[in-house]
């Protein structure tokens, strides 16, 4: 099949950024969406061009790596990652806009490659429970029923690739932080620093810039891992039971 | 040279128990005044980096992608074994060292094996209060399953997911060590040489991927846990960055490199589709519980997954039933393998390629109802289904062997450091434990095990042998050196300004590899490989083209420095075959097989482990043995029959 594709091109982080257009022939059905770019970079750089940058390592949908805007849409038309996204998805002689993540807290760093880091910096804000290696008890001292260790699960498959910020339009993280919260406010383990991790997670996310929330939703329906946004109100409850006993945490540097 | 493993003294059993007792401490109010350096953030990496930081020692963390969450690790789909016996099913730590020391093929060292067994339990342990959500019964408490034909139920799960799982589990110890700041972390930078002065390892020179910069880092100690290098193959089951640079960095600045040509490889992937193909994904082996492996009994090329059920039972042949009855569809690994590549090579391959056989399910489906069998392998139908467009539950999925794990790598003593004093190797990136195959649920044990519980020990016991004041600044000629010939290499790949890209040079390396230094080998196509691996060395440092500049993000530079290093390995790993003129694990020597055609050990003269050490350019390497000694366990032939 033939392809036409429009893809944002832009130098670094300093220089202003733009679309550049490529045909594509010859495109089998059975290549990856990243495979399809890998050709087209190996055609761009025969002609002496740089090629698209992009992000991707395990191209197995797991990473949470791979992070294209495509047609308006994270990942792409389907609810998977783009490393998972075939070209039978598309059709012949369509024309496929490829787009970074777009936050103000996700600056670009090159073509389509964003920074996101401030993901990881609200995972070390209070992302963790506070064991030390070794002294803990045996695995099985703390039985914990089945559906509440299979809801923490379905939260802890988050795989923190931004989906849920690029698709709202806010660019609330809200989806990503919450899935983290819920992961350890259901299992006994997380309980203890219930309080202060919620705190501090959200104190971190308004810091580095995310949106606000507003319900609209995007966030699940994107996701490719498909987090509930049941987690955003459990967030919420949390959130707003922790609140009710404050006092003030500071944001750093108190992992412990 | 003379290779000293440090296997302590004394029963198996007690070893490790003693050897801790014996290892010097460092006075907790020390600690502080020591630097660490752990290059790698996966299960390896991140766990020892959270271990050493909670101990007190101020650490530095270095890895290529832009979070530690992405480590390979990551994608470990079947699960974890841990002798925990919570099944009343006879496991103990005894057995699990006996099956891992026998699924090696005997080419493993014991007192490794029995303390990786001994420290499984306390990783699940360790796991379960940092809040990972393993899979549990209606009681509450863990599920276990049975994986990779083991007889007992050893193996921990999270669903399809338990590498994420662990993985995220140790990226949360290391981020609350970051936020304590005893963490020090560097994404997206890559680590592209080891500075070794007065024989001990000093630290490290990185690339910023971002910014092109390059600098450098002194410690006490620099630990390598970069995982292995599968991507020598091209194709293979492994994440698109990962690869053997590091290691490599550290071979030729003086670490042996162990059994660089044990490699894994898993019968369960969905076959290539094209040469646009970029990795290999592999599907649980889970799979063969219920699936049939067959082909055609005489050749037809070309056959499709849809015209399959019209073929008759009889012109059917189910291979692994018929050869192996007892096993069936359930015999190892490698012996699944390699009798797949067999039925391909007599030209009974199926799919547009002819490089796949079917793994069938009409009977499963018929006999249990579709209802159970979606219940048991619904999330990989849809993966199959999704990656090559055909219903499973129609029609046989098609499969094909790939190369999943790198059992060589970095020699190291029992304390993990390499024959470089200060130098360490962690998880995949090192050679010990799992011999010349690797059973099922074995990787993430050993990960975990080398960072949680044996390197917070043994690291400990040299910093406190060589005092906190033996550490070399990074104004030291040294770290110069280290430097300029970092940035000259660089300089060199940017101007060579050949006709062929990167990816070029990377697919014809991985089919040499593939079809000589793969799963079967010969000493005429070994020979054949190492010719062609030198020319194809020589003509990438003069012809490969490699566009933009150091100063930016430039991602076919990255991928041009590992491949320029793949090309050496691949002829050490060659080197290696060769001389291992046996069948052994996972590989196939043709010179070396029974009446049956079945593979061949051959203990009387391979039980060793060969060290290799690198000695300049282009310059043949002098193999090392270590003996392997068997007090515990009896050598016998693997059977499936
Ligand atoms: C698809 C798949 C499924 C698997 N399933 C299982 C399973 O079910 N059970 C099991 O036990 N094992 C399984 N394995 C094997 C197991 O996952 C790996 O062996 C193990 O996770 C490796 O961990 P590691 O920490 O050694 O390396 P990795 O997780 O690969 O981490 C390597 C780290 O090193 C960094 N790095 C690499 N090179 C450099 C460099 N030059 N500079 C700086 N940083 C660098 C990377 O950024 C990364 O952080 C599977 C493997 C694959 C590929
Ligand atoms: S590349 Fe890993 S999720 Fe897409």
């Amino acid at each position: 099949m033939k392809v036409t594709l429009k893809v944002w091109r832009q130098k670094d982080a300093k220089t202003k950024g733009a679309f550049a257009t490529y045909p594509l022939d010859h495109v089998s059905t059975d290549m990856s969406f990243l495979e399809m770019l890998d050709v087209l970079n190996s055609s761009l750089i025969q002609k002496g061009e740089d090629p698209i940058h992009f992000d991707h390592d395990c191209r197995e949908g797991i990473c949470g790596m791979c992070s294209l805007y495509i047609n308006g849409r994270p990942h792409g038309p389907l609810q998977t990652t783009v490393c998972q996204l075939h070209m039978r998805t598309f059709h012949d002689g369509e024309t496929i806009t490829i787009e970074p993540w777009r936050a103000k807290a996700f600056p670009v760093i090159k073509d389509l490659v964003v920074d996101r880091s401030a993901f990881d910096r609200i995972q070390q804000s209070g992302g963790y429970v506070s064991v030390n290696t070794g002294g803990v008890p045996d695995a099985n001292a703390i039985p914990i029923p089945k559906k509440i260790a299979d809801e923490a699960f379905d939260a802890a498959t988050c795989i923190g690739c931004g989906a849920c910020v690029a698709a709202c339009k806010n660019a609330s993280a809200m989806l990503f932080v919450s899935a983290k919260v819920s992961q350890f406010a259901l299992l006994p383990q997380g309980k203890p620093e219930r309080k202060e991790r919620v705190e501090k997670m959200v104190a971190q996310m308004d810091a580095e810039g995310f949106g606000s929330c507003t319900n609209t939703k995007a966030c699940e329906a994107e996701c490719p891992k498909g987090i509930s946004v049941t987690n955003i109100a459990r967030m919420n409850r949390e959130y707003f039971a922790a609140s009710l006993s404050s006092y003030e945490v500071p944001l750093k540097g108190s992992g412990d | 040279m003379k290779l000293d493993s440090k296997i302590p003294e004394g029963p198996l059993a007690e070893k490790w128990t003693k050897h801790k007792f014996n290892l010097k401490l460092v006075n907790p109010a020390n600690k502080r005044k020591y630097e660490v350096i752990v290059v790698g953030t996966g299960l390896a990496g991140a766990s020892a980096a959270a271990s050493l930081a909670e101990l007190g020692y101020n650490v530095k963390a270095f890895c290529y992608q832009d979070s530690p969450r992405r480590a390979h690790s990551i994608a470990a789909q079947g699960g974890i074994n841990a002798a925990k016996n919570y099944r009343n099913d006879g496991d103990s730590v005894f057995r699990l060292f006996y099956d891992t020391i026998k699924g090696g093929d005997y080419r493993a060292r014991e007192a490794n094996v029995h303390r990786l067994a001994e420290v499984s339990v306390d990783i699940i342990d360790q796991c379960v209060a940092q809040g990972v959500p393993f899979a549990r019964e209606y009681g509450g408490l863990l599920d276990n399953r049975s994986f990779g034909g083991a007889q007992v139920s050893r193996t921990f799960y999270a669903r399809g997911q338990t590498g994420q799982q662990l993985l995220l589990g140790a990226y949360s110890a290391l981020n609350r060590q970051i936020s304590n700041g005893k963490v020090k972390l560097y994404t997206r930078t890559e680590m592209l040489d080891v500075v070794v002065t007065d024989g001990k390892a000093r630290g490290i020179i990185t690339r910023d991927m971002v910014t092109g910069k390059i600098e450098s880092h002194s410690a006490h100690a620099v630990l390598i846990c970069t995982g292995g290098y599968s991507n020598v193959f091209f194709l293979s089951t492994s994440a698109k960055g990962c690869n053997v640079t590091a290691a490599w960095r550290a071979h030729k600045k003086g670490a042996l490199f162990g059994n660089p040509c044990f490699t894994q490889i898993h019968p369960t992937c969905i076959p290539v589709s094209g040469d646009h193909q970029s990795k290999l994904t592999l599907m649980s082996e889970s799979l063969r519980n219920d699936g049939r492996v067959w082909v055609p009994k005489t050749a037809r090329p070309g056959l499709k997954a849809k015209d399959a059920m019209n073929i008759p039972e009889a012109e059917r042949d189910y291979f692994l039933e018929r050869k192996y009855p007892s096993f069936g569809n359930l015999v190892p690994r490698d012996v699944a393998s390699r009798n797949a590549k067999q039925a391909c090579d007599e030209g009974r391959g199926v799919g547009a390629t002819g490089l796949a056989v079917f793994l069938d399910f009409t009977d499963a489906i018929k006999r249990d109802g579709r209802k159970t069998i979606e219940a048991k392998y619904g999330n990989l139908f849809d993966m199959y289904q999704q990656i090559t467009g055909d219903n499973p539950y129609e029609a046989p999925m098609m499969i094909f062997p790939a190369v999943h794990y790198t059992m060589g790598g970095l020699w190291v003593d029992y304390n993990l450091m390499t024959n470089v004093p200060g130098l360490y190797a962690l998880g995949e990136a090192n050679f010990s434990d799992h011999g010349a195959n690797r059973l099922g649920a074995s990787a993430l044990m050993q990960g975990l095990a080398d960072g949680y519980f044996v390197i917070p020990y043994t690291l400990g016991d040299y910093l406190a042998n060589i005092g906190w004041s033996d550490k070399v600044g990074t104004d030291h000629p040294a770290f110069k050196e280290a430097l300029e010939g970092v940035s000259n290499r660089i300089n060199k790949l940017l101007s060579i300004k050949g006709k062929k890209t990167v990816d070029q040079f990377h697919r014809e390396l991985g089919l040499t590899m593939w079809e000589y230094c793969g799963m079967s080998r010969s000493e005429e196509g070994l020979k054949k490989a190492k010719k062609k691996i030198q020319e194809l060395r020589a003509e990438f440092w003069s012809n490969v083209n490699v566009l933009g500049s150091n100063n930016e993000l430039n991602q076919e530079l990255e991928k041009a420095g590992r491949v320029a290093d793949f090309l050496e390995l691949g002829e050490l790993m060659v080197d290696d075959a060769l001389n291992r003129s046996e069948s052994c694990g996972g590989h196939f020597r043709e010179e070396s097989q029974t009446p049956e055609g079945e593979a061949l050990r051959q203990d009387d003269k391979f039980a060793y482990v060969a060290a290799w050490e690198y000695q300049g350019d282009n310059q043949p390497e002098v193999l090392h043995k270590e003996e392997l000694v068997f007090e515990n366990v009896k050598l016998t032939q693997r059977s499936y029959k």
